[in-house]
């Protein structure tokens, strides 16, 4: 088997805040994070792929397919969006790299077999890199 | 043969190192096997026959204890020659299809060309054993093998 890992970038605007606790427990719980107007980054998703070689390609994973997964499940929905307002699932989850990567993984599972012959490649994890400094891996194996 | 119980420590904690190495190559994907226009669907501009290139970025993790006597896995100035014998003197300002057996008979995919450098690099290790390849064909792709049948 053959892992094979592609990035992709978008740009996006979020705040943390949870309803479950007071204003003054969201200041001090995601400090920076928790401004009421909300911040913005340069978000890095790194997606990994498992799979035999296919013998009339010599590829893991047809890469335009991949490309095409991602774009119309990720990119598009995410770019220069406020993903509190403008992204269903962060309605009620937080925002967070990690909700984001599970709700990556999640959209990509949810149409991988559309995109991918049977008995080809599996998702294996998604990494998101919010910042350089920090990144988040979230393996599509994981229960929730 | 008697170590220092600090020796037996370090002697069964198995570690992983790694080094990078560039090379810059060029090559066409194209299976002779079909029409131009399937080769052009399946890999699009790399199907180009009369080729493209790639500066590539190697990444090797070897995986040992540290010799109780040295405190090294290896010596990675040895490492280092080994990376430059075994692939990067083969590999650098080469046109892959052409120049490096096996892309006369196996397409060069960076999927192909991490399997060809693990099976290039795998007899040079006894002490440590190989881990892994990491193959970055741009900094956007890249392959990870380690040895399984593929």
């Amino acid at each position: 088997m053959i892992r094979v890992t592609r990035t992709y970038r978008f740009s996006a605007s979020h705040r943390l805040h949870t309803p479950a606790r007071s204003a003054a427990e969201n200041r001090e719980l995601y400090g920076k994070c928790n401004n009421p107007f909300g911040h913005g980054h340069n978000y890095e998703v790194a997606v990994s792929v498992r799979g035999p070689l296919d013998p009339r390609t010599a590829r893991a994973v047809d890469i335009a397919a991949l490309d095409r997964l991602v774009r119309q499940q990720v990119l598009e929905p995410f770019e220069h969006r406020n993903l509190n307002t403008e992204v269903a699932a962060f309605g009620a989850a937080v925002p967070t790299s990690e909700n984001l990567g599970r709700e990556i993984v999640r959209r990509l599972a949810q149409n991988w077999s559309a995109a991918f012959p049977e008995n080809g490649p599996v998702l294996e994890k998604v990494s998101i890199a919010e910042t350089a400094r920090n990144t988040f891996e979230v393996s599509a194996h994981e229960d929730e | 043969m008697y170590f220092p119980a600090f020796c037996r420590i370090q002697k069964v904690v198995p570690m992983l190192i790694t080094r990078k190495v560039e090379f810059s190559a060029s090559h066409v994907c194209r299976n002779p096997r079909l029409s131009d226009e399937e080769n052009r669907a399946l890999f699009g501009a790399a199907a180009n026959p009369h080729g493209h290139g790639h500066n590539y970025l190697l990444e090797v993790t070897v995986e040992g204890a540290p010799d109780p006597v040295t405190g090294m896995v290896l010596d990675l100035k040895v490492l280092k020659e080994i990376l430059n014998s075994a692939v990067v003197d083969v590999y650098d300002h080469r046109f892959l299809n052409r120049e490096v057996t096996p892309f006369d008979q196996v397409i060069p995919t960076p999927e192909n060309i991490a399997i060809d450098i693990w099976n290039r690099l795998a007899p040079h290790f006894s002490n440590a054993r190989l881990h892994g390849v990491r193959l970055y064909e741009t900094p956007d792709l890249y392959v990870d093998y380690f040895g399984e049948p593929v």
